[in-house]
C-alpha cells in the first residue's frame, strides 16, 4: 500500500473519529420535565433549557431571589411547555438580567432543583431599539 | 430639517457600485473569451473603467455615511442607532462597524483597492481574476443595496442610508414626519476602545485577502494554467495569513481587555468562524510552497484554497444570518439578509466545485511516492493535520445549521452546543497543538538537505537533548504537573529549539530566509503562553470554604466572587484585597477623581472640585474647579496587596447605559513581565434602588466639638452664612447657614456640608449631605445662637460594597510574544516571495 493511501485512511479515521466524539459531547435543548428524567435516571451530563422569567399579570419578574451575601440568587423560569422551574446560579445576578426577555440556563438537576452552570441571557432590544427615545 | 441629499447620494453611490461591478464582471468576462487582441483591449479598458468607477462609489458610500455620522444627522437610524453627540471623534470610526452595513462596506472597500492592486500588478491574469473580484463583489454591494423589487415584494440589501423614520415604527412619526432626535442611542460601549477602532479593518483585510488565492486558483483552471497561478498567489496567501491572524488576535486582545469572561478566547462561535479560515489558509500556504518545491500538492493546494474562500463565506453566513441564535453569547441583528447570504455562499461554492470536477482530470498530478526522509512529507503531514484541527471546531460550530437543516425537511433536532465549550475545544485543540509542534520542529532538519536514516539520528539527537534540558527547567520552576500540559510544553520547546537551529543556519547564509523558522518558533512560544495562562490561571478571589447557597441544596458550591466593604480588607489566595471606591474618571486629564471629592451639576457631563483633587500624588484639579467627566462609567478602585507590598491598584469599570440593556462591566488589567493580575466587577451596588437608612439620631454639638456617627469620629469644623446655593444666588431676607462636618474614615477625612435654610422668614429647609463611602448621611437640624450650639441628625446605612472577581494569568505575555514573533515571520517569507513572483 501506498504511504499516502494509508494517510488517507488515517485522516478518514480521524475525521469520523471527531464526528462521533461532537456527537458524544453535544448537548440538547430539553424542558425541564425532560431534563428531570434525565437526572433520575442517572444521567448528568448538562443540558440547555431555553424558557422566560416568571412573570406576574402586570409584567413585572417575579421570584428573583438573591443569597443574603449577593454572591448567588435563584429565580423561576417557564420553559417552552409552561412548566416552573426554580433555578439556582452559583454567580451574582447580572444588573440586567430581570430586564432579558429569554433565558437559556445549562446545568442540571440537583435534588429536585436545577442547578445553572452558565445562564445566557437573550435581551433582543439590547442592540436593536424599536422606539425613539423622545424625550433626549 | 431633514438632510436628504446626503443619503441620497450615499444611496445613489451604492447603486453605483453593485451596477458597476456587474458591468466590470461581464467585461472582463468578454475580454477573457475574445481572442482577437485588439477588441480583447477593448473590452480590458471597459471593465478597467467599469472597476474604477465601482472603486470611486465605494469610496463614495464612505465618505457619504461618514458624512452623516460626523455630523450627527440624527433624521438616519444608522447614525441614530450607532453614535450620539458625546462620542469623541476617534470612536466614531468605530461606529461604521458596528452595524451590519458598515462592516459589509468595510470589506467591499478593501476588496476594491486590492482589485486595483491586481490591475496594475498582473496583466497577464487581469481579465479571469477580475471577474472573480468583480462578482463577488456585486454579491457584496448586494447586501447594502437596500431596494426593493416592486412587483415580487423582495427586498435586497440593507441601505445603511435608510431614514429612521423608515427603519423604526415609532407612532411619534405619524404625528410629526419630520422629527429628528436630539441625540443618537450611542456607540455600544464596548466598542469604545482602542482596538475596535483597529480590528474590525484588519480582520476585513483578512477576509479580503482571501479573495487572491481563490480568484486566482478558479482562474488558473479557467484558463487551464494548472500550476502557474500559484506563484502570483502564494505572497498574497502569505499576506492574508499574516493580516488575517493579526485580526483575530487583536480581537483575543479586545476581548481580554473589555469584555469579563476572564479570558482573550472563549470559543464562540463567532470567534471559530474566523479560527478555522486562517488554519485552513495556513494548510494552503504550506501546499502551495511543497508544490514549488517538488510538483507534488497541487490538487490539494487547489481544494484548499478554494476552501478557505468558501470557509469565509460560511463563517460571514453563521455570523451574519442569525442561525446561531441561542447557541452564542453574541447578539446577532438579523437584517433579513439570510436568504440573500446564503445565495452567496452558495453561488460561489458549487462554481468552484463544479469548475474543480470539469477540470479535475486535467490537473497533473506527481505520481512518484513521498520519502519520509523529505521536507515535503512532513509539511504534507502538518497541512493535513492543520486541517483535521479546523474540522473538529467547524463541526460543533455548525450544530445550529444541522438542527435547521433537519427543521427544513420537517423534522425536529434538539442538539445544543457543548455545555462547556472551552473544556471540549481546548482538550481536542491542545493535541493538535501537540502533533502541530512535533511535524513542524521535525521538518524543519529536512530544511535544505535530504537526510537518511543514519544521519537524521546524528542531527535529531542534539536538539532533542538541548529541549529535554529546558523543559526540565521550565518544569522544575513552574513546577506544571499536568500530564497534558506537561507534553504541550515539551512539544513547544521542541519546536522552539529546532527552529532557533535552523535560523541559525539560515541566518548566516540568506537572512531574507528565515520567515518560516521564525514564524514557527512565535507558534512554540504562543503555545507555551496559552498554556501557562489558559491552564494556570488561577482565581485570586476564589472563597473554596465550601458554602452552602441556599438550605434547599445540599451541594456545597466554591465561589468565585468576593464581596468587598470598603476599607475593609479581605485575605484570599496570599493578596490581601480592598475596595477603596469608586471613582470617575477625568476627560482631560489623565487620572481617576474620587465620587467623594466631586459636587454634580445640572450638566451630568461636568462636576465641581469640593477640594484638591490629587491622583498618584500629583494635582489634577484645584477646589472649586470645574471639570468634565464620562458620567456613565464608574470605576472601582481595588488594591491588591501582598504582605504590605502594594502589588497593583485596579480600576475596574462598571458602565450604566440604559440603550444597552443596563450593566456593562469591563475589567482592569495589572501587566506584569509574569504574569498579569485581572479583576473585574461581578455585580455593583445598586445605587437607583431604595436605601435603608437608620433611624435619625441627633446629636447637640459646638463648633470643633467631637462625636461619632457610623462608629467614625466626626468634628464640626465650622458655620457659616452662605450667600448661594449650587449657583442659585438668595435673596436678601432668605437666610442660609452650611456647616461644615470632617468625618475621619479608615483612610481619607471625608466632608460633609449640610445646609439650614430659612426662605421668606418663615419656611424651613434643610439640605443634607451625605458621605457615600461611609454611608453617612447628616442633616443640620437646628440651630442654638443663644448656646452656640448646632442639632445635627445622623443618619447610616450599610457601607458600600462590590462584588469583584480577580483571576492572576502567569505568563501570559509569552503569548502576545509568539503570536507577535509569527507575524514578523510571515511577514519576511511575504517580502521574499512578492520581490520572486
Amino acid at each position: 500500500m501506498k504511504k499516502s493511501h494509508i494517510l488517507a485512511i488515517v485522516v478518514i479515521a480521524a475525521a469520523i473519529g471527531i464526528i462521533i466524539a461532537t456527537a458524544g459531547d453535544a448537548s440538547t435543548y430539553v424542558n425541564f420535565s425532560q431534563a428531570y428524567e434525565m437526572a433520575s435516571t442517572g444521567n448528568n451530563t448538562s443540558i440547555h433549557v431555553v424558557g422566560q422569567l416568571k412573570k406576574d399579570p402586570s409584567g413585572h419578574v417575579i421570584g428573583v431571589k438573591n443569597s443574603s451575601d449577593n454572591l448567588s440568587f435563584s429565580f423561576l423560569l417557564v420553559d417552552d411547555k409552561g412548566e416552573e422551574q426554580k433555578v439556582f446560579y452559583n454567580e451574582p445576578m447580572p444588573p440586567d438580567f430581570t430586564r432579558s426577555e429569554n433565558v437559556v440556563v445549562i446545568g442540571g438537576f440537583q435534588e429536585n432543583n436545577f442547578v445553572a452552570n452558565k445562564i445566557l441571557l437573550k435581551c433582543p432590544s439590547k442592540y436593536q431599539e424599536q422606539s425613539v427615545n423622545a424625550g433626549i | 430639517m431633514i438632510h436628504y441629499f446626503v443619503g441620497d447620494l450615499g444611496h445613489l453611490f451604492v447603486i453605483v457600485s453593485f451596477v458597476t461591478s456587474l458591468v466590470a464582471a461581464f467585461a472582463y468576462w468578454k475580454a477573457r473569451t475574445i481572442t482577437d487582441v485588439g477588441v480583447k483591449q477593448a473590452w480590458i479598458n471597459n471593465a478597467r473603467i467599469a472597476f474604477y468607477a465601482h472603486t470611486f462609489a465605494v469610496i463614495g458610500v464612505f465618505v457619504a455615511l461618514f458624512y452623516i455620522i460626523y455630523n450627527h444627522y440624527f433624521e438616519y437610524h444608522y447614525a441614530y442607532s450607532h453614535s450620539s453627540r458625546h462620542l469623541p471623534a476617534h470612536y466614531m470610526v468605530s461606529c461604521f462597524w458596528e452595524g451590519q452595513e458598515g462592516s459589509f462596506l468595510l470589506w467591499i472597500f478593501w476588496q476594491a483597492l486590492i482589485g486595483v492592486v491586481i490591475i496594475h500588478t498582473q496583466k497577464k491574469w487581469e481579465a479571469p481574476v477580475m471577474v472573480v473580484f468583480a462578482l463577488v463583489q456585486a454579491f457584496l454591494a448586494s447586501m447594502i443595496l437596500g431596494i426593493v423589487i416592486p412587483f415580487a415584494d423582495l427586498k435586497i440589501g440593507s441601505s445603511p442610508f435608510i431614514l429612521l423614520r423608515d427603519a423604526l415604527n415609532d407612532p411619534i412619526f405619524k404625528i410629526q414626519p419630520n422629527f429628528i432626535p436630539a441625540d443618537g442611542s450611542g456607540l455600544n460601549p464596548l466598542l469604545q476602545n482602542y482596538w475596535m477602532v483597529i480590528h474590525p479593518p484588519t480582520l476585513f483585510l483578512g477576509f479580503a485577502l482571501t479573495i487572491v488565492p481563490f480568484a486566482f486558483c478558479i482562474a488558473g483552471l479557467w484558463e487551464r494554467k494548472y500550476s502557474e497561478w500559484i506563484k502570483p498567489a502564494l505572497p498574497w496567501t502569505l499576506l492574508g495569513g499574516a493580516i488575517l491572524g493579526l485580526g483575530i488576535l487583536m480581537g483575543g486582545y479586545w476581548a481580554y481587555e473589555t469584555l469579563n469572561f476572564g479570558g482573550y478566547w472563549n470559543w464562540d462561535p463567532v470567534e471559530n468562524a474566523v479560527y478555522v479560515p486562517w488554519l485552513i489558509l495556513i494548510a494552503s500556504i504550506h501546499t502551495m510552497i511543497v508544490y514549488k518545491n517538488n510538483q507534488t500538492a497541487l490538487k490539494t493546494s487547489i481544494i484548499l484554497v478554494i476552501s478557505v474562500f468558501i470557509l469565509i463565506l460560511y463563517s460571514t453566513f453563521l455570523t451574519r444570518s442569525g442561525i446561531l441564535g441561542d447557541a452564542s453569547v453574541h447578539s446577532f441583528t438579523d437584517l433579513g439578509l439570510s436568504g440573500q447570504l446564503l445565495i452567496y455562499l452558495l453561488f460561489f461554492t458549487i462554481a468552484a466545485v463544479v469548475l474543480a470536477i470539469v477540470r479535475w482530470k486535467e490537473i497533473p498530478s506527481s505520481e512518484k511516492e513521498v520519502s519520509i526522509y523529505s521536507r515535503e512529507f512532513w509539511i504534507f503531514l502538518g497541512a493535513t493535520t492543520l486541517c483535521l484541527m479546523g474540522f473538529q471546531v467547524i463541526i460543533p460550530t455548525s450544530i445550529p445549521v444541522y438542527n435547521s437543516i433537519v427543521g427544513l425537511f420537517g423534522g425536529t433536532s434538539n442538539l445544543a452546543p457543548p455545555a462547556d465549550q472551552v473544556a471540549f475545544y481546548s482538550k481536542f485543540q491542545l493535541w493538535f497543538g501537540v502533533a502541530i509542534a512535533l511535524l513542524s520542529g521535525t521538518a524543519q532538519f529536512f530544511w535544505y538537505k535530504r537526510i537518511d536514516k543514519s544521519k537524521l539520528k546524528k542531527e535529531l539527537l542534539p536538539t532533542v537533548l538541548i529541549s529535554l534540558v529546558v523543559f526540565a527547567l521550565i518544569i522544575s520552576i513552574a513546577g506544571i504537573s499536568i500530564p497534558s500540559y506537561l507534553v504541550l510544553t515539551l512539544a513547544g520547546v521542541y519546536i522552539i529549539v529546532s527552529n532557533l537551529k535552523v535560523l541559525w543556519s539560515v541566518f548566516k547564509i540568506k537572512p531574507s530566509l528565515s520567515g518560516g523558522a521564525l514564524a514557527h518558533i512565535g507558534i512554540g512560544i504562543a503555545l507555551i503562553g496559552i498554556m501557562f495562562s489558559a491552564g494556570y490561571s488561577s482565581v485570586v478571589s476564589l472563597n473554596n470554604t465550601g458554602m452552602l447557597i441556599s438550605t434547599e441544596l445540599s451541594t456545597e458550591f466554591n465561589r468565585d466572587n468576593l464581596l468587598l466593604f470598603i476599607n475593609e480588607p479581605r485575605s484570599m489566595a496570599g493578596y490581601d484585597i480592598e475596595f477603596l471606591g469608586e471613582r470617575f474618571e477625568a476627560k482631560n486629564k489623565s487620572g481617576y477623581v474620587k465620587k467623594n471629592d466631586v459636587l454634580l451639576t445640572p450638566d451630568p457631563y461636568q462636576v465641581v472640585a469640593k477640594q484638591d483633587i490629587f491622583y498618584k500624588d500629583k494635582m489634577l484639579y484645584a477646589k472649586k474647579d470645574t471639570f468634565e467627566i464620562y458620567p456613565e462609567n464608574t470605576y472601582y478602585e481595588i488594591e491588591l496587596r501582598k504582605g504590605d507590598e502594594v502589588e497593583a491598584v485596579l480600576y475596574p469599570r462598571v458602565q450604566i447605559n440604559e440603550a444597552m440593556g443596563g450593566f456593562i462591566a469591563s475589567p482592569d488589567i495589572n501587566r506584569g513581565a509574569v504574569r498579569d493580575l485581572y479583576t473585574h466587577v461581578s455585580a455593583p451596588m445598586n445605587r437607583e434602588a431604595e436605601v435603608e437608612w437608620s433611624d435619625l439620631e441627633e446629636v447637640k454639638v459646638k463648633p470643633g466639638e467631637q462625636f461619632f456617627v457610623n462608629d467614625y469620629v466626626a468634628v464640626l469644623e465650622d458655620v457659616k452664612r452662605i450667600d448661594e446655593i449650587q449657583g442659585v444666588t438668595l435673596r436678601a431676607d432668605d437666610v442660609a447657614v452650611q456647616a461644615n462636618v470632617s468625618v475621619k474614615g479608615e483612610r481619607d477625612t471625608y466632608y460633609a456640608d449640610p445646609i439650614f435654610l430659612i426662605k421668606d422668614k418663615t419656611q424651613v429647609g434643610r439640605i443634607s449631605s451625605e458621605i457615600n463611602d461611609l454611608g453617612v448621611k447628616i442633616t443640620l437640624l437646628n440651630i442654638h445662637p443663644e448656646t452656640n450650639e448646632f442639632t445635627l441628625g445622623l443618619n447610616a446605612r450599610q457601607k458600600d460594597w462590590v462584588i469583584i472577581k480577580a483571576l492572576e494569568k502567569p505568563f501570559i505575555n509569552l503569548l502576545w510574544l509568539g503570536t507577535g514573533i509569527l507575524i514578523i515571520g510571515f511577514s519576511i517569507a511575504m517580502v521574499r516571495r512578492f520581490k520572486t513572483a
